[in-house]
């Protein structure tokens, strides 16, 4: 494998054994992502304290690169602050699509791994609905989706 | 049949030879993708263009480029004749009876969708029934959906079993005094199945029900012949037969045109004008409103000219070789399974991976060079019939080599070790 290559051994580890796989009891925060394109679903709940996210856990069938980004995501976030985790949004996002510069101050630490998919914009998506989905279950909105929700096809998906 | 036929012809030549022969002139096969040379097997989504075709879209813009039907100049005439010229190619294409049958639209959704608004809003009313298939294409299902919803009519769809076939008694009993239209693809561009139109179009005749065939992904691979299929339509695109992207035909029996109302309204489709009538023109004008895509039409006609020198039952026996020697090979992978397992398909190959996402399939082919495409193939009836959200799908052109097919199977077991 080529070292550009997105399928770095950290996330081919996290798509094989992904942390926080599975159902939260008593979740008080709770969104479900959904990319029609391709299929990629994220189920995500939080226990989220004043401030803190106490528990995160997420379920879905997905690619590697998106059930890696969930896994990853899980893991940095725990035991952060709302604030924390909103700055953590921000800041992949802008990697993903290349806005960042790494080489400056930024909290991503491990999570930079995911800056190559700024090369594969069909891949973006997947790797940014874990976050878009964490977004939306702070905000606990029910159902966020990668593309546009007016389209009356792809809300009745994120149905399906 | 045909395809027996033409493998006992290309004795002489062996078929193998078809791809080494023309694949120097598509000069894009000779990119690089990631320092990999390109192997190009999207072709059911884009079939690539030959210089000829090429050269034929340069000659008519330095050369021949005026707008049609509308000027007693030179430049008008001449691109008014070339214009014409492809129509008769492509009514000899597919042996239509006359060129007026020869509608040009801007792809096979732009054709379906004239004879959803033409046929359709004209003669299908609330409580009519419309019969698609399973194996549908979405362009070929949402036009007929909103029509249903516009209407009060029914959409009844045809079923397939694991093989991704049609089930043919399941197609005939669905027939009742309420059917008025079947829409219907000729080949899958999900699994490639090729469907027993011939026979299928005869049971509707004898219910007196009309059929529209799309042949997106038939043209390219079978030869057509629309007088002895007997559909009423065939539509297909251009720039799955290497040629434009931007133009496609809607071939209809004069009679059904005819008797339809205009798709669009504007210039060329007019006789006459007035503030209180407006009279249309004769087929096939009424159905081309505007300035047509005149490069595009006429570089359509170059490439069926290329592919007709090939020979669409040459290039079908080929094919045919290519996608057995790919399915042998592939489906000895352990852990890799093909979608559709039809013994009559054209070669179109979808597979799935145990434990890897077709997009990770996708993203990892394209280091290697290879073009693949992943997702629901704009079938999504398809995936929800066999429980998966997407597959990869490897689709093979004439100039294809078996050495592409080589490099495919490394890929996947490459592909393999990294998910291992
Ligand atoms: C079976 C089938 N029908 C219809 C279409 C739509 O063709 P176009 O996008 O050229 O209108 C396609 C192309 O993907 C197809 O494969």
């Amino acid at each position: 494998m080529n070292l550009k290559s997105i399928y770095q051994e950290v996330i081919l580890d996290h798509n094989r054994k992904p942390r926080n796989y599975g159902t939260l009891d008593n979740a008080n925060h709770h969104a479900v992502g959904h990319n029609p394109l391709c299929g990629d679903r994220i189920d995500l709940a939080l226990h989220v304290e004043g401030e803190h996210i106490n528990r995160i856990a997420f379920q879905g069938e997905s690619c590697a690169i998106c059930k890696a980004s969930a896994s990853m995501m899980t893991a940095t976030v725990k035991g952060k602050s709302r604030s924390e985790a909103e700055t953590l949004i921000t800041e992949f996002r802008e990697m993903v699509v290349g806005d960042l510069d790494l080489a400056g101050p930024h909290h991503l630490g491990r999570l930079a791994v995911f800056a190559g998919v700024r090369d594969l914009p069909t891949r973006v998506k997947c790797a940014i609905l874990p976050w878009h989905t964490l977004q939306a279950a702070l905000n606990s909105d029910a159902i966020v989706s990668t593309e546009t929700a007016e389209d009356s096809i792809h809300t009745a998906n994120s149905k399906a | 049949m045909k395809i027996v036929d033409a493998l006992l012809d290309m004795n002489t030549s062996p078929t193998s030879e078809l791809a080494a022969r023309y694949r120097a002139d598509f000069p894009i096969l000779n990119l690089k993708v990631n320092d990999k040379p390109l192997v190009y097997l999207d072709n059911a989504a884009s079939s690539q263009m030959p210089q000829s075709v090429i050269d034929r879209l340069i000659r008519y813009q330095t050369t021949q480029h005026a707008n049609i039907h509308r000027a007693v100049h030179y430049l008008s005439e001449i691109a008014t004749r070339e214009y014409e010229t492809a129509r008769r190619t492509l009514q000899h294409f597919i042996n239509a009876r006359e060129d007026r049958e020869i509608i040009f639209t801007s792809g096979t959704t732009d054709a379906i969708n004239l004879v959803m608004h033409g046929y359709g809003r004209k003669f299908i009313q609330s409580g009519d029934e419309i019969i698609l298939t399973n194996l549908e294409h979405h362009s070929n299902i949402v036009p007929w959906q909103m029509l249903a919803e516009e209407k009060g009519a029914t959409i009844r769809v045809v079923p397939i079993n694991d093989a991704g076939e049609l089930l043919i008694d399941e197609y005939e009993k669905l027939f009742n005094p309420r059917t008025r239209f079947v829409a219907l693809t000729h080949v899958s561009n999900a699994l490639g199945t090729i469907n027993p139109i011939k026979n299928m179009i005869a049971f509707a005749h004898r219910q007196g029900v009309p059929v529209l065939i799309d042949g997106a992904q038939a043209a390219p691979h079978i030869k057509v012949d629309v007088q002895d299929l007997d559909c009423d339509f065939y539509a297909f695109s251009a720039h799955k037969l290497c040629g434009p992207t931007g133009i496609g035909v809607l071939y209809g029996k004069a009679k059904l045109l005819e008797s339809m109302q205009p798709f669009k309204g504007g210039g060329d489709m007019i006789a006459s004008v007035t503030f209180e009538k407006t009279t249309y023109n004769t087929i096939p004008y009424k159905f081309e409103a505007g300035t047509p895509p005149i490069a595009a039409a006429i570089g359509f006609g170059a490439a069926i000219e290329y592919l007709s020198k090939i020979g669409l039952d040459a290039i079908a026996a080929y094919e045919h070789e290519l996608i057995n020697y790919a399915t042998e090979q592939i489906i000895t992978i352990p852990g890799v399974h093909i979608i559709g397992n039809t013994r009559t398909k054209v070669a179109v190959l979808s597979f799935i991976i145990d434990g890897v996402h077709p997009h990770d399939v996708g993203t990892l082919l394209n280091q290697e060079g290879i073009a693949v495409r992943t997702g629901h193939h704009c079938a999504q009836p398809i995936m929800q019939r066999f429980k998966i959200p997407a597959t990869s799908r490897a689709s093979f052109a004439f100039y294809n080599t078996k050495a592409e097919v080589d490099t495919l199977v490394e890929g996947i077991h490459s592909i393999q070790k990294v998910f291992s």
